[in-house]
């Protein structure tokens, strides 16, 4: 199956792309897909703090994925220093 | 009411959109870009939203603060893009009856936005600029 990655922030800058697309076996999960994007983008910082979201909504990392399902990497967010 | 956009901010126009009538209690919370942070001199920021996402979040905040206070009259605007030093970034606007709820509301929605929307500042300072909230050894990268 195919799902789009979408990367923000610090992510995109060190990914160097804005999106992609990848091929995973069916029922992968967030996690597996990070640990696949990880032997391509080695300069992800995917700390543990890393957050997803499937098609917009915050996701856990071990919830089977779907094709043609939109996977982003959240970086943590400003936190609240105002 | 939500909006993300790249547009200069207007509070006035946010906070018309909650002054109703009914409502003797007015709030409107403004969030600005500082010129110094952690011992850093700021240039400008930059704001990156994950936008289908992060409005669905504030959809989602106006709700919880429905639900919680009973306040139906709520807007918020994010700016996103590049910021100069003193500009507003967020504008919430809420109104109620009364000013307990509304303080309280207020307070909640903001720690809300900070925690869960999913937009991101960067600043630019002399020698270097800073994803904020990330970790600073991964977040930290140096002007050649």
């Amino acid at each position: 199956m195919k799902v789009s990655v979408r990367f923000f922030a610090l992510y995109r800058e060190r990914a160097g792309v804005s999106q992609t697309e990848v091929e995973l076996p069916e029922g992968a999960t967030p996690n597996e897909l990070l640990i696949q994007l990880r032997s391509e983008y080695s300069s992800l910082p995917m700390s543990d703090s890393v957050l997803i979201a499937v098609n917009s909504e915050y996701a856990r990392p071990e919830a089977p994925l779907h094709e043609g399902d939109e996977v982003a990497f959240i970086p943590p967010v400003s936190g609240g220093q105002t | 009411m939500i909006y993300i956009t790249s547009e200069p901010l207007s509070p006035q126009a946010v906070t018309d959109l909650v002054c109703k009538g009914s409502n003797g209690a007015v709030i409107t919370f403004l969030g600005t870009t500082r010129d110094f942070s952690e011992g850093r001199d700021v240039l400008y920021l930059e704001y990156e939203a994950y936008q289908p996402m992060a409005e669905n979040m504030l959809h989602q905040i106006v709700e919880e603060v429905r639900e919680r206070w009973g306040i139906e009259d709520m807007a918020v605007a994010h700016r996103i893009g590049r910021l100069e030093v003193g500009e507003i970034s967020l504008v919430v606007a809420l109104a109620s009856p009364h000013r307990k709820e509304a303080f309280e509301a207020s307070q909640y929605a903001m720690d809300r936005i900070k925690e869960v929307v999913p937009i991101w500042k960067k600043e630019v300072f002399q020698g270097g600029e800073a994803w904020i909230g990330s970790p600073e050894e991964e977040a930290t990268t140096p002007t050649p």
